[in-house]
Parts: structure tokens; sequence; C-alpha cells
């Protein structure tokens, strides 16, 4: 079985000079570097707050701090993953601002050790998207990720949504590698064996469930 | 090589980050395993399904509402600049 082919990225050659100008005061430069991105810092908002309006203000929010802040900016990484790692901590803040009462980090260890083992395992469709409207299949894929806790949704959607490395990924998100990884496979499994039920194949009768020593995927 | 171990490696094999030695070992434990190949496939396609799916896309007229307002405040902070560009 083949590995997943990596997102290509847009050319950031001259975006280094571009950041040059704005922290010069330049904010054409910098209007620029926001029409290249916002796309992708509203997409990494909105799942992360689950909330389009919050997901606004965190767009407006990050590219201001962003620019403000472009002074700190010294050029090690990449100006999209310093401006993912703003994006990031400026959602996760409406989120607990909007959930005090549940503590949402992306340190925290997920609990039980089994809630990634699979427990259904069906085979799918050849294209089980296709069964599907697109507006039924965004509602599926929205329900499904808004069930995973945020740590895991975020490291999800970094990595597999817009393509981060996993460095840049632990980078953004100021975790260890280790971390990213394990949160990573644990999402995906998480992912998978929720959107089963939706796309599994109706007429297998191969379908087997492994035992499971609880129920650990919430 | 146990299915544990093979879910333990999902994420690099299928990121195809391994060496080939353990690439190898996958390969032949799908080879024979139908449930970590299930596993394996359907994992892939969660991948593929999220990212190529228009989830979340930006409106073009919420994006020129986002645009305009970006734009504004920075040019109000313009006055001071960026920090440490100040002055």
């Amino acid at each position: 079985m083949g590995a997943i082919q990596p997102k290509v990225s847009e050319p950031i050659s001259d975006e280094m000079a571009l950041v040059g100008r704005a922290k010069g005061g330049d904010v054409g430069a910098f209007e620029e570097l926001v029409r290249r991105y916002d796309r992708n810092v509203f997409r990494i908002a909105q799942h992360i707050t689950q909330n389009r309006e919050d997901a606004e203000d965190v767009v407006q929010d990050a590219f201001l701090k962003a620019y403000n802040n472009l002074a700190q900016f010294q050029g090690q990484s990449k100006f999209y993953t310093w401006l993912v790692r703003i994006a990031v901590n400026e959602a996760l803040m409406k989120l607990r601002r909007r959930r005090p009462e549940r503590t949402v980090s992306l340190d925290e260890e997920v609990k039980t050790e089994d809630d990634s083992v699979p427990r259904e395992v069906a085979d799918w469709s050849p294209n089980p998207e296709q069964q599907y409207t697109q507006a039924e299949l965004r509602d599926i894929l929205d329900r499904t990720i808004h069930g995973l806790p945020a740590t895991f949704r975020t490291v999800f959607v970094l990595r597999d949504v817009e393509g981060l490395s996993t460095e840049e990924t632990a980078e953004a998100l100021d975790l260890s590698v280790p971390a990213v990884k394990s949160r990573l496979l644990r999402a995906r499994l998480q992912l998978r064996e929720r959107l089963n039920k939706y796309f599994k194949r109706e007429r297998s009768n191969g379908s087997q469930s492994k035992p499971s020593s609880g129920d650990g995927t919430r | 090589m146990k299915c544990s171990e093979f879910l333990h490696e999902l994420t690099d094999y299928l990121d195809g980050v391994i060496d080939a030695n353990t690439k190898a070992e996958l390969d032949e434990h799908l080879a024979w395993c139908h449930n970590c190949y299930v596993v394996c496939d359907t994992t892939k396609k969660t991948i593929e399904i999220y990212r190529d799916s228009k989830l979340y896309e930006l409106p073009e007229d919420l994006e020129t509402k986002l645009r305009t307002a970006i734009a504004s405040r920075c040019k109000s902070h313009k006055k001071t600049g960026p920090e440490g560009s100040a002055r």
C-alpha cells in the first residue's frame, strides 16, 4: 500500500522579502501575506473553535498580532509556521473562554490507552465519499471531527489537512515530535473508526469486531 | 509482527517516513493480516477525504470582509509601526 502523497506547498522564495518589507511598515506587503494565508488560518481556526464567528475573530486577531510582533519573527522557521502558532493560540483562547468548564490544553495526555484500538474493522466502498452529496459529506466530516478532543483535532488539521510537516506541527504547537506523532495516530484512527458507520460497505459479510476493554472514544 | 506493533508504526508507514527494513516487515504483515490491511486502507482514505474536502472553505464575501478589516486594523496600528521597528 502506497504512502500518502504530500501536499505540494506554495513557493515561498519571495516570502522573506515580503516579511522584510512588512517589518519596515509596508502594509501592502503584509496584505499580500494575508491573501496568501487567510484561507488556511480560517480553516484552522474553524476546526479548533468549531464556531464561525470565533473563527472570523481569530483570523483578524492572529494577523493583527502577527503584524504587531513581526520584529520578533527572526526567520528561523517559515512565516506560515510562525503565523499558525499565533492562530492556534488565539483559537485555543477562544475555546477556553467559551468553555471555561473544560480546560483546553494541547499538552493534555488524553486518557485511556484503548481509545485508538480499532473496534470495528469493515471494508469501505472504493469511493465512499461519492455516496453522499457535497453538503451531506461536509456535515458528516464536520460532525465526526467535532467529536475529537481539541488536541487531536488540532494536530490532525495541521498535519493532514493543511499539510504541515511533523516538525512544523510540533513547532507550531510547542509539542515534541513524538507527542505530535502519537496524537496524530490516535486522531487518524479515531476518525477512521467514527467514519465507519457512514462509509462501510453494506453488503460486506467480512466485517469483524475486535474486543476492546472499554469505550475509550470519548 | 503483532497487529499492535503494526498499528504503532501506521502513521510513519502512511507518511512514507520509514526505513526499508521496517517497511518490508509491515508490507509482509499487511499481506496476510486482513484486519490490518483494512485499518490501513480506511485510515488512508480518511486522511484523503479530509484533505480533499471543502470543509471550512472561506467564502469570498467573508474573505473580502476579513481582508478589509485586517488591513484597516494594521493601518491604524501603523502610527507606531510593527513593534520593534517603531521610531
